[in-house]
């Protein structure tokens, strides 16, 4: 306690009353610094115990009570990358990769000129516009699925990885066309008018005055989009097939009715949340100020 | 006019400006998976023999035939899902698919699978007549043709921790008696520490509880349908069998016991936690695996009884070929290949004996690799399978085939719907009465259908 006090600049103008109302709020920062903790290690939890699991042999990761500090073994990962002549998780995870990252660029690609046209230079009735976008996700995602599956099948495209893409462009463009017109909002009207004043043409302002301002939400409606395009099961399981199947339908493959599969299936998850984690992680600093930028809005 | 001009031009640098912050759109390449001429698709269940089928697929049958096979390996309840959407709308995805006995008959009134009797024909060296009986009779359609290969087979019987009895000075009889075993389970109830008298499984699913329950219904003289379709799941049978059942696992059962499954099962009586398990003679490969901590302390003997001679199940796993499948002479050679004496060597030799996918083969049981490997629980399960009887299971006439479920596709359904009565029953949330009268209501809502004389099948 006293280290912080010394560290604290004393104002001179420090009245009496002033001291405990600070260590009240340095009491209350402790609180709730506690509370953050607490509730990062109840989501974090999960994760390390799966990433336990993963590194233990069949047997003890279904044991019950659970044997926290049983032999640790790779036995889990070897089965997931196909020892011993398994299959092997590389297509259905290049699959994952192709369709997530064709759609999150596609959607991009699409959703930046749709929310500049909602924002920085709003078309006429564009809450109209907006509420249109809305509207797409409104109808349930599985009232959808029967009259797509039909469409696949009769038009040749089951098990194709570029169909999935498409879907999964049409599934997210609302998203973030909302998104990104939130963030383009975002941008002052002054910056734009000074840009103007110092001589500034369109493409200029775009690229040196918008383009810094907005870099965060782009990172953000990326990575939101890839998270959705990468983790959708439902589509994936009823369209695809040998060749197209992706990551999400092949790990369910590892459960069984019959036999033990709980660390195959840790393994096998944590390798898949990886392509996710290491995108986050790259992305950290942009996505706090992004979705900061969302959440002020 | 020039105003709009300059916004839109204003837009493409934006555009090469997102594809240089997102990653060229050129990248990714084309769809991962296999295909070719050459080659078929194949859906199965993922279940630990399928898994070492697809492991040795490519260094044998591929290599010996240049037919490559493309996998897509499902949990039970999605495999289903996704075979009835692929057969029903004939959409000729899947060559070949793994479907059990009580598909099959239903499939082929639909058209959706085709006959195999030609292929067999052409293929004497396949052996048919080897193929155990019941496993034939319950794969053909009503019109007498086959629609199925058992890859393996299994009956019911009961498992039991040899040790355990001994020490507590019990023998186990060759057929027991439902009531000898609720005495043994008592007797040997918390004999260890954690140990539990029996295992049964409570898990809601007509796939789960149903199944040993329906055995147990039988034995007890009990049905879901008379002959002349009339509800009876709280009819007198059922209901002694019911609460026979839901009273022996809440007073001698496992812990955990209305979310307890095959697998949660298999655990406990690996692990110590039960002295005794009714349930799949497939079960029997795991317990008796090199790695098991029980191998060579389990007890194989019949499925207990009440009224009939025997009350084992029959289930297969069996392969199907596809209506709409343009490869059926390559789908046929691969079945051929796996349901084949040679691929039960193959697994015997490479994978271990223990492993190898029996209970569909007379010649598996008098091969002196697979008994020498397999001793404990050979003979046990060729007699489960051979008694088993799915045209005539209980004491009076059934109107479908099927032991431990009829064989109509309400039945999932309706089963799924009944277990999830007796699961709430098993953890004591609801009674057994209530339990079987909401299932009579539901049962009677299918009978009625099948009395209207609407079904086709």
């Amino acid at each position: 306690m006293s280290a912080v006090t010394d560290v604290a600049p004393v104002p001179a103008t420090r009245t009496r009353e002033g001291a405990p109302r600070r260590h009240r709020r340095q009491r209350g920062g402790v609180v709730l610094g506690l509370v953050a903790w607490l509730i990062g290690l109840l989501f974090v939890v999960p994760v390390v115990w799966m990433l336990l699991t993963s590194f233990h042999s069949e047997p003890d990761a279904a044991s019950n009570p659970p044997k926290v500090f049983a032999p640790l073994t790779l036995q889990g990962y070897r089965e997931f990358f196909g020892a011993g002549g398994g299959a092997s998780p590389w297509p259905s995870l290049l699959n994952s990769l192709t369709a997530a990252v064709l759609s999150t660029v596609v959607v991009l690609l699409l959703a930046i000129p749709a929310a500049y046209a909602l924002s920085i230079r709003p078309v006429r009735k564009w809450t109209d516009v907006m509420f249109f976008f809305l509207s797409t996700k409104m109808l349930p995602v599985v009232a959808g699925l029967l009259p797509i599956y039909l469409f696949a099948q009769y038009s040749g495209l089951l098990d194709n990885i570029w169909f999935l893409a498409l879907l999964y462009t049409s599934m997210n463009l609302p998203i973030a066309v909302w998104m990104m017109r939130s963030f383009l909002a975002e941008v002052p009207v002054e910056i734009l008018e000074a840009a103007s004043v110092d001589g500034a043409g369109l493409v200029r302002t775009l690229r040196q005055v918008v383009a810094p301002v907005i870099l965060p939400g782009i990172a953000a409606t990326s990575l939101i989009c890839f998270i959705f395009s990468w983790n959708e099961l439902l589509f994936a399981r009823v369209l695809t097939g040998t060749r197209a199947e992706t990551a999400p339908v092949y790990l369910t493959g590892f459960v069984t009715s019959q036999g033990l599969f709980l660390a195959q299936v840790c393994a096998a998850s944590l390798v898949v949340s990886l392509p996710v984690l290491i995108a986050g992680f790259a992305a950290q600093d942009k996505l706090v100020q992004g979705l900061s930028l969302g959440a002020v809005k | 006019m020039p105003r709009c001009m300059r916004h839109g031009a204003g837009l493409a640098p934006m555009i090469v400006a997102t594809l240089a912050v997102t990653g060229c759109a050129g990248w990714g390449g084309g769809p991962g998976g296999g295909g070719g001429a050459n080659s078929i698709n194949v859906l199965m269940v993922n279940n630990p023999q399928m898994i070492d089928l697809q492991k040795l697929t490519a260094t044998n049958f591929t290599k010996d035939t240049g037919i490559s096979v493309n996998f897509t390996v499902l949990p039970e309840n999605d495999v289903r899902d996704k075979i009835s959407q692929e057969f029903s709308s004939q959409a000729g995805q899947y060559d070949v698919a793994s479907l059990s006995n009580f598909e099959v008959p239903i499939y082929a009134r639909s058209g959706w699978v085709a006959p195999l009797d030609s292929h067999v024909a052409a293929d004497p060296s396949f052996d048919q007549a080897d193929i155990l009986k019941p496993m034939t009779t319950s794969l053909s359609g009503q019109d007498g043709k086959l629609y199925g290969e058992p890859f393996y087979g299994e009956s019911s019987f009961l498992m039991y921790r040899k040790d355990v009895l001994a020490n507590a000075g019990i023998t186990m009889p060759a057929t027991p008696t439902w009531p000898q075993v609720a005495d043994i389970a008592a007797k040997v109830d918390g004999t260890r520490p954690g140990m539990h008298g029996i295992c049964l499984r409570g898990q809601p699913g007509w796939g789960q509880v149903i199944a040993p329950m329906t055995t147990v219904v039988n034995t007890f003289g009990g049905t879901w349908f008379t002959k002349d379709w009339q509800a009876q799941v709280n009819g007198e049978g059922f209901r002694k069998a019911t609460d026979f059942y839901v009273g022996l696992v809440r007073a001698h059962g496992e812990s955990g016991a209305p979310q307890a499954g095959f697998t949660e099962c298999l655990n406990d009586l690996e692990q110590g936690n039960v002295a005794m398990w009714y349930d799949a003679t497939s079960a029997a490969g795991s317990l008796e695996a090199a790695d098991s901590p029980v191998k060579g302390k389990i007890g194989y003997v019949a499925a207990p009884v009440v009224q009939t001679p025997h009350s084992g199940w029959l289930y297969t796993w069996a392969w199907a070929i596809q209506q709409a499948s343009t490869k059926k002479d390559n789908a046929w050679k691969f079945i051929s290949w796996a349901s084949s004496k040679q691929y039960e060597n193959l697994v015997g030799s490479q994978v271990g004996w223990s492993r190898v996918p029996a209970g569909k083969r007379a010649s598996t049981y008098s091969n002196p690799e697979y008994l020498k490997q397999a001793s404990a629980f050979a003979q046990p399960t060729l007699h489960a399978i051979s008694s088993a009887d799915p045209l005539n299971p209980g004491v009076q006439p059934r109107p479908a085939l099927g032991i431990q479920f009829v064989d109509i596709p309400e039945f999932p359904d309706l089963g799924t719907q009944v277990s999830q009565e007796i699961s709430s029953a098993i953890a004591g949330r609801t009674s057994v009465d209530d339990a079987l009268n909401r299932g009579q209501k539901l049962a009677d809502d299918v009978a009625a259908f099948y009395r209207s004389g609407k079904a086709s099948g």
